[in-house]
């Protein structure tokens, strides 16, 4: 008879692979699924941001431990995982953009990480083919970009070689009482089941608030130093806040191979991972205005992919009351690759029962939050 | 400002299938826009830089397509699709929106490469690459050639090349000689393709052509300087200026894709009247499965016609029959011509692979799927989008195709975007 | 063979046929890094037909450029090998 695992982890996305090597690395036995492969689903049509955020005082936290733990993750990993800390550049049109920037910069600095205005000179010193004009910028020299589906296979060979038993290109269906049901027909016995299935998440937990949030990315062939740090419109955040329309703006990183990846859209549209053409010449647009160069680079494809979106922007971590022992690590919207090193540790100190790095109650899965209104098609 | 203009019928690609298709719904009344990527029209097969060279079905079908008022546009290409009824169409670095209520894929084929160590050197292309490069005005006189490959085309590329004076070391054919012998009774039954397989071989007299022969390994400093072949079981080197390679053809479905049509068996799937399974999409020619440029022909010929309203002559007894005959020798064709599995085990681990992303085969495991070799390993993630590798993979590995994703071709991101912006 | 044009491969004159491709042309000129690998090595065309994009090179000033596909033009200038 085979062993009953102490942990199930549901979803081998980055999240779930970090959870899996937590779990391992405390000397629990992990089942670790994943319906397709390891970094098949959100993480691998991410773009892979390391980046610190400050929407709430919640956010900051956690995004700056998670960053803290992705410089220790960091080393360990291959070369294929791509992980360039090139910072992020907050790219400010008007100068307003730029009010209260002293108060961020603080409020950084109380979790260690450095952040400067820079004033337009020196921005088009650093990246010369940003667009004359700006008001400044907003740096934050510390983050960084990797390749997610690279990272998330090294962590998932990682948990395998600590032992956890891998079960990729199964996809479970189901979760019941210390049970999982497979698509296959077949059911297996659990021990604590964590539910790290992304956007898939509310499949296995009816009433769930995550919903996914498309978005469009575009990669351009190799033009190496073209742009030099992840360039970001300020107005990115009030893309990222109006939840129920659909809005672009300028996200520019610089891959390791010299090609540009180009973000962001968001749209509330369900699964339809269609191309939608209006909002992705928007979203070009946006970066050619910031970036002009940008024009002459070469396409060489777009994609679309969900990000697990929750009502009030802050992911869902711990435990859920549906059943017992069941955990979530789901709702980060485009933040996942950032706080999967965070969410692992706090996953990990709930099962094992160890203090929590950083408070972990903002992040409760059963936290009031606000009703998801949405206009999802 | 991007330009929005209509067509009654939008055919893609200007080979023998294009041409007849363009004619046919032409000569029914409709406007025609045919859009060809070459510089001239003919597809691969009539790659020409002098018409009057060119055979006279060639010349007849050029001269039909221009009497029916068909408008031609060659140097351009499909950039993107948002429907069927909205083809994004780069006029020499000019975006224009097309409008359309038929749209005829008639995109052909390409070759199909089984990786092999050094095949990546300078020097070493395509069979039909060398054929391409050659009618573009490569001078191929007193040069050493050896082609080593699979299908018809090794025998009518040797023939143009020693016409043009090269020096065929060699002529490989990497299916045995029962294969070739069934094949060759087939040919025998049809007079056409036999004169043309006599005349191929005439060109060509002087070259040795041997069965159950192919490339082992290509050798040389920054270019090809020979190659080792196993010659019917034997390996021997040959010192050779050009090596023509390639495992037969295999259709180009990437438009197919963009349009959401069914692909069954790495080719566009039709009906009897070439219509996909998108409704005002027809394909026809190799992308709907290789089986040469009679029956394409023939296929283009029945979907200009359905897609001109013209069901009952595309339906035609004749016309369906040619078809079903071209279909049948297609799939002896695809049978004579399969990679063998010899040929398929040539690689190396540190073979490359994926030519645009420099990926060996050792960094590949058969299996994984093509999304996962994609995202892992970065095979097919280039600029080439797995037109080379995807074939090879599904050869080797009997991984399915790659999943296309717009655009087509590698635009410029501001020629991408102008054809983009709303209608309106 | 008509040598109708030149072109400017690298910084010298090369003559060509008005009619050839650019591929062509530039294989007939003794090119045989088209474009460089990752590695370093040299690449050139292999599907002559624009599919494979081996044989792209800088004309004009424009980057990946698939020479086979292009027809020569007087005074056209070529980067090769990057």
């Amino acid at each position: 008879m085979a062993r009953t695992a102490d942990v199930t982890v549901i979803g081998a996305g980055l999240v779930g692979a970090a959870t899996a090597v937590g779990l391992a690395e405390a000397g629990l036995s992990v089942d670790l699924y994943d319906a397709e492969f390891p970094g098949s689903g959100s993480t691998g049509a991410a773009m892979g941001h390391l980046i610190t955020m400050d929407d709430t005082p919640a956010q900051l936290a956690l995004t700056a431990y998670s960053c803290q733990r992705w410089r220790v993750l960091a080393p360990s990993l291959p070369e294929a995982c791509e992980i360039d800390y090139c910072g992020t550049l907050w790219l400010a049109s008007h100068p307003e953009e730029l009010v209260g920037v002293r108060d961020r910069i603080t409020a950084f600095a109380a979790h260690g990480v450095r952040a400067e205005v820079m004033e337009e000179r020196r921005v088009r010193e650093q990246e010369p083919n940003v667009c004359p004009g700006l008001a400044g910028a907003f740096w934050v020299p510390d983050d960084g970009v990797c390749y997610p589906p690279a990272v998330a296979r090294a962590l998932v060979d990682r948990a395998a070689a600590l032992g956890a038993a891998v079960h990729s290109g199964e996809r479970v269906t189901a979760i019941a009482p210390h049970e999982i049901h497979l698509a296959n027909g077949s059911r297996r016995p659990a021990g604590a089941i964590v539910v790290a299935a992304g956007v898939h998440s509310p499949e296995l937990i009816p009433g769930l608030p995550v919903v996914p949030r498309k978005g469009h990315l575009v990669i351009t062939d190799r033009q190496p130093g073209l742009v030099r740090s992840q360039l970001i419109e300020f107005g990115y955040l009030h893309s990222a806040h109006a939840l129920g329309s659909a809005s672009v703006a300028c996200n520019i990183q610089p891959r390791r191979t010299g090609q540009l990846l180009i973000g962001s859209s968001r749209e509330l549209v369900g699964f339809d991972g269609r191309i939608n053409r209006v909002l992705l010449n928007a979203m070009l647009e946006r970066a050619a205005k910031f970036v002009p160069a940008v024009n002459s680079t070469r396409v060489l494809r777009t994609w679309t992919g969900f990000r697990p979106a929750t009502p009030d922007k802050l992911p869902l971590i711990g435990r859920w009351p549906s059943l017992p022992d069941l955990w979530i690590a789901t709702g980060h919207e485009g933040l996942g690759i950032t706080l999967a090193p965070g969410t692992a540790d706090l996953i990990v100190a709930g099962i094992t029962g160890r203090p929590a790095p950083i408070d972990p109650s903002p992040y409760a899965p059963d936290r009031t939050m606000p009703t998801m209104t949405t206009a999802v098609a | 400002m991007r330009r929005v203009r209509h067509a009654d019928v939008v055919v893609i690609g200007a080979g023998p299938a294009g041409l007849a298709a363009a004619s046919a719904a032409a000569e029914r009344g409709r406007s025609v826009l045919l859009v060809d990527q070459g510089l001239r029209p003919g597809g691969q097969i009539w790659r020409h830089r002098d018409e009057q060279a060119l055979p006279s079905a060639a010349r007849r079908l050029m001269a039909r397509a221009r009497n029916a008022g068909v408008k031609l546009v060659s140097g351009c290409r499909l950039v993107d699709a948002g429907s069927p009824n909205e083809l994004v169409i780069d006029f020499r670095g000019r975006i224009d929106r097309h409008q359309t209520d038929a749209v005829i894929i008639a995109t052909g084929a390409r070759e199909r490469f089984i990786p092999f160590p050094g095949w990546t050197l300078p020097g070493v292309t395509g069979i039909g690459g060398l054929q391409a490069l050659l009618k573009g005005g490569l001078p191929v006189a007193d040069t050493r050639i050896v082609l080593a490959g699979s299908g018809p085309l090794l025998l009518s590329v040797a023939a143009a090349v020693a016409q043009a004076g090269g020096r065929v070391q060699l002529v490989g054919e990497q299916a045995g000689a029962a294969a070739l012998r069934r094949f060759a009774i087939r040919v025998l039954r049809d007079p056409a393709k036999l004169r043309q397989a006599i005349s191929y071989r005439w060109a060509c007299r002087s070259a040795p052509f041997r069965t159950d022969t192919w490339a082992v390994r290509a050798h040389g400093d920054g270019r090809l300087q020979s190659v080792e072949v196993s010659e019917r079981g034997h390996l021997r080197s040959i010192r050779c200026d050009w090596l023509g390679i390639g495992s037969g053809l295999v259709p180009n479905t990437d438009l197919g894709q963009l349009l959401q049509c069914q692909v069954e068996h790495g080719a566009i799937a039709v009906d009897a009247l070439q219509a996909t399974s998108v409704a005002g999409v027809w394909a026809v020619g190799e992308c709907t499965g290789v089986k040469g440029d009679e029956a394409a022909t023939i296929e283009g010929e029945i979907a200009g016609r359905a897609a001109a309203g013209d069901a009952a002559g595309a339906g035609s007894t004749a016309l369906q029959a040619a078809r079903d005959s071209g279909r049948r020798f297609g799939r002896l064709l695809e049978e004579t011509f399969a990679p063998r599995p010899e040929v398929l085990a040539l690689a190396t681990p540190d073979t490359i692979l994926c030519r645009c992303e420099d990926v060996p085969m050792r960094s590949v495991d058969p299996g994984w799927t093509p999304r996962q070799a994609k995202l892992w390993a970065r095979v097919g993630m280039g600029v080439c989008q797995g037109a080379v590798c995807g074939p090879s993979c599904t050869a080797l590995f009997g991984w399915s195709a790659n999943t296309v994703r717009p655009p087509l071709g590698n635009p410029s991101c501001g020629e991408w975007k102008s054809g983009l912006d709303s209608a309106d | 063979m008509s040598l109708g044009v030149t072109l400017i491969v690298d910084g010298v004159p090369r003559r060509a046929d008005a009619n050839a491709t650019l591929a062509a042309s530039l294989l007939a000129a003794g090119i045989t890094a088209f474009r460089r690998d990752l590695g370093g090595h040299p690449r050139a065309p292999l599907c002559g037909m624009g599919t494979c994009f081996e044989c792209r090179v800088t004309v004009d000033g424009v980057a990946d450029v698939r020479a086979c596909l292009e027809p020569v033009r007087d005074g056209m200038r070529i980067e090769t090998g990057k």
